[in-house]
């Protein structure tokens, strides 16, 4: 195998020979286990737990293989290499996913194993993508560069990864189990909606902790994750994910699919009894053998490497000056550009939702061509964000117009970030084989209905999320518009949700009325906005306006006509 | 027993599909596939056998199933409901029409890229 070193290693994990040679190996292990399939030494029933292993679904029209971005941060060189299998394995493009992963969705088993070869050459695999196993651990998109982090996520998500991926008691679990990390005060990582959610964090004495949540999930029973412990210290951090997960593989239910996830488990329990649980458990684990030692965390943190900022002021005059001159630009900077830790630096999100187009879709070439800008200005590094967009974090604020320039001029630019035509969408009815309705042409119907972006900027804040089953791929019970598609005597519905939120302030969304057709579903899009704008004092959000005035306004223009 | 929905004046006939094992591509069961005298398969539903009664399509199924095991050829076996219509066949359900087009959404790709 010839490995592809990353360049310019800035901020993410570099692989030693221990972490290659694992990698090889289970591409190994499941070339060989194909060739067992092809040859018909395993039957379909061995061998689908064993592609599932390897991130390999069977869908509609294919298969597809979930690909890793673990805690979704990737190099150009990992970026051109998805390119590359996306022209040569699949269709010319892939799909970005709100667990920050990304799917092709046309491959052949038989060219499996050579893909995986391929994404091992740039320390990349398909492992923790599928299965009841820990999936792979998501954080946030500006992780390592948010001006509000107080730890960097990263680091631990990477502790987990290592910890979790061979790990014998958490290969078989009840179900699939999804953990995201969050480093900042604000919560971009929906972590109260995941099975464990952590928020890291630091004492007076600048020592680092965790608090927990645990139980939280969407899907056919969604929860808000429930605190289980508000400070864990560093040392303690896998001894206490571990007794969470012993709890639940020893207690969680294998007897039925729709009540195997740990929200159910805690959910049934009670919180106080779960949280006793654990707090047993970790008694009985704590010492040497899960200590979590300091220089563990510094090794994996050296191992992340890290840009080499320069000293620079923040808002330098040729970034005034090309704001001032192009109105198209301002608006882009003020949209889709959060301010970063390193004065003079700013985190940007190219949007993969332009007007009318499919949410999370990019084509090799669209790849390729961030691949380059990533290169030019952002350390060679980029991140993928579960609202499915890209990011370059690390981007001179005295670059940004050359990067919007060359985002504009390919279709890039489109300046929606957190707004209305921001949709996460799943593949629905398109692509899945467990979706029971289209979520795509509905993101793209509403996308182009609002596409003007001083409408979208007019509105604010506002996030729509579609998921085309229940399972809720798509996010839509925190939306603070959701909308699920159903089917109905063969025919596609879609449910509206409204007063959902991913954020610290954590709620599922309340369904607003009957089903109704894809069709009535943007007006209905059009009417919940428009009773918004029209009721909202001053500085309201969407979610504010409809906690103060209620549904009822809401449910009532939607309706009217029925 | 006949499959014939009688809310609608089109008879609902059925079709046989899976995916092939090697690369995941649907395929329909072709004219002619029963136990003993050997299994085939088509990509496009336009050349599917169809069935008009439950007992023929359940054992062409039964037949299907087996040479897909047995030979390693495919993968996913079932029967589905369809209507034909001024010479078209139109599955039943959403899915099916998609699995036997491709993604509405990129009707560039899958087999009705290739119509």
């Amino acid at each position: 195998m010839n490995h592809i070193a990353p360049g310019r290693n800035a901020g993410v994990y570099s692989y030693d020979d221990i972490d290659r040679r694992f990698v090889a190996e289970r591409v190994e292990q499941f070339r060989a286990q194909v060739e067992r399939r092809l040859s018909g030494e395993l039957t379909e029933e061995e061998f689908k737990p064993l592609r599932l292993m390897n991130g390999l679904y069977l869908q509609l029209h294919a298969y597809m293989l979930r690909v890793a971005v673990p805690y979704g941060v990737l190099t150009s060189h990992q970026l051109r290499k998805l390119a590359g299998i996306g022209r040569k394995y699949d269709k010319g493009y892939g799909h970005f996913t709100t667990r920050q992963n990304l799917q092709f969705n046309w491959i052949k088993l038989e060219d499996t194993p050579a893909i995986l070869n391929e994404l091992a050459e740039v320390d990349m695999h398909a492992l923790q993508t599928s299965g009841n196993c820990v999936r792979n651990v998501t954080t946030d998109q500006f992780v390592g560069a948010a001006r509000d982090e107080v730890v960097d996520g990263r680091v631990y998500a990477e502790i987990l990864r290592q910890w979790t991926t061979l790990h014998p008691e958490f290969t078989y679990l009840p179900r699939k189990f999804k953990i995201a990390i969050m480093g900042s005060d604000a919560d971009r990582a929906a972590i109260r909606v995941h099975d464990v959610g952590v928020f890291a964090k630091r004492n007076e004495r600048g020592e680092v902790g965790f608090t927990f949540y645990v139980g939280g999930g969407l899907g056919r029973s969604p929860f808000v994750g429930k605190l289980i412990r508000d400070w864990v210290p560093e040392e303690d951090f896998v001894a206490y994910l571990e007794a969470i997960l012993r709890v639940y593989n020893q207690y969680g239910r294998r007897d039925n699919i729709y009540k195997a996830r740990i929200k159910i488990l805690v959910h049934e329990l009670g919180q106080e009894k779960f949280t006793q649980e654990v707090e047993e458990e970790f008694a009985r684990l704590r010492g040497p053998k899960y200590r979590l030692a300091p220089e563990i965390v510094d090794e994996i943190r050296r191992r992340f490497g890290g840009p080499a900022f320069e000293t620079l002021t923040d808002e330098p005059e040729s970034l005034q000056a090309a704001k001032a001159a192009n109105p198209d630009f301002a608006r882009w900077v003020a949209v889709n550009v959060v301010a970063h830790k390193v004065p003079g630096y700013a985190a940007a999100t190219i949007s993969l939702k332009p007007a009318g187009g499919i949410p999370g879709d990019a084509t090799s070439e669209q790849m390729e061509l961030v691949a380059d800008l990533a290169d030019a200005h952002s350390f060679g590094e980029l991140r993928v964000s579960h609202a499915q967009n890209l990011v370059l974090a690390h981007v001179r604020q005295d670059a940004l117009f050359t990067l919007w320039t060359a985002l504009e001029a390919n279709g890039l630019g489109t300046p929606n970030a957190g707004l209305i035509g921001d949709i996460i969408a799943c593949p629905g009815l398109d692509y899945c084989a467990l979706a029971n309705a289209r979520s795509i042409p509905l993101a793209q119907a509403i996308s182009a209905r609002f596409a003007d972006p001083a409408r979208q900027q007019t509105i604010g804040e506002l996030g729509i999320k579609i998921s085309g089953c229940i399972n809720a791929c798509g996010h839509h019970h925190v939306g603070a518009i959701g909308i699920l598609g159903v089917d109905k005597k063969g025919e596609e519905f879609y449910q509206i949700t409204v007063g959902g939120d991913p954020t610290l302030t954590t709620a599922i969304g309340d369904i607003l009325g009957p089903a109704v057709t894809a069709d009535e579903t943007v007006d209905a899009i059009e009417a919940i906005v428009e009773v918004y704008l029209s009721n909202r004092h001053d500085g309201e959000r969407f979610l504010d306006t409809l906690k103060r005035v209620g549904h009822g306004p809401f449910k009532e223009r939607v309706y009217a006509a029925h | 027993m006949a499959l014939n929905d009688k809310s609608r004046n089109e008879a609902v006939l059925q079709a046989i599909t899976a995916n092939r094992l090697r690369d995941g591509e649907v395929i329909f069961l072709a004219p002619g596939s029963a136990v003993g005298s050997g299994v085939a398969w088509v990509e496009r539903l336009e050349d599917a056998a169809l069935f008009e009664d439950a007992a023929t399509a359940d054992a062409a199924l039964a037949a299907a199933k087996a040479q897909a095991e047995g030979e390693r050829f495919a993968v996913d076996v079932y029967a589905f409901d369809l209507r034909v219509a001024d010479g078209q066949r139109l599955p039943v359900k959403t899915r099916e029409r998609i699995r036997a087009l491709g993604p509405t959404v990129r009707i560039d790709l899958g087999k009705q890229a290739a119509a």
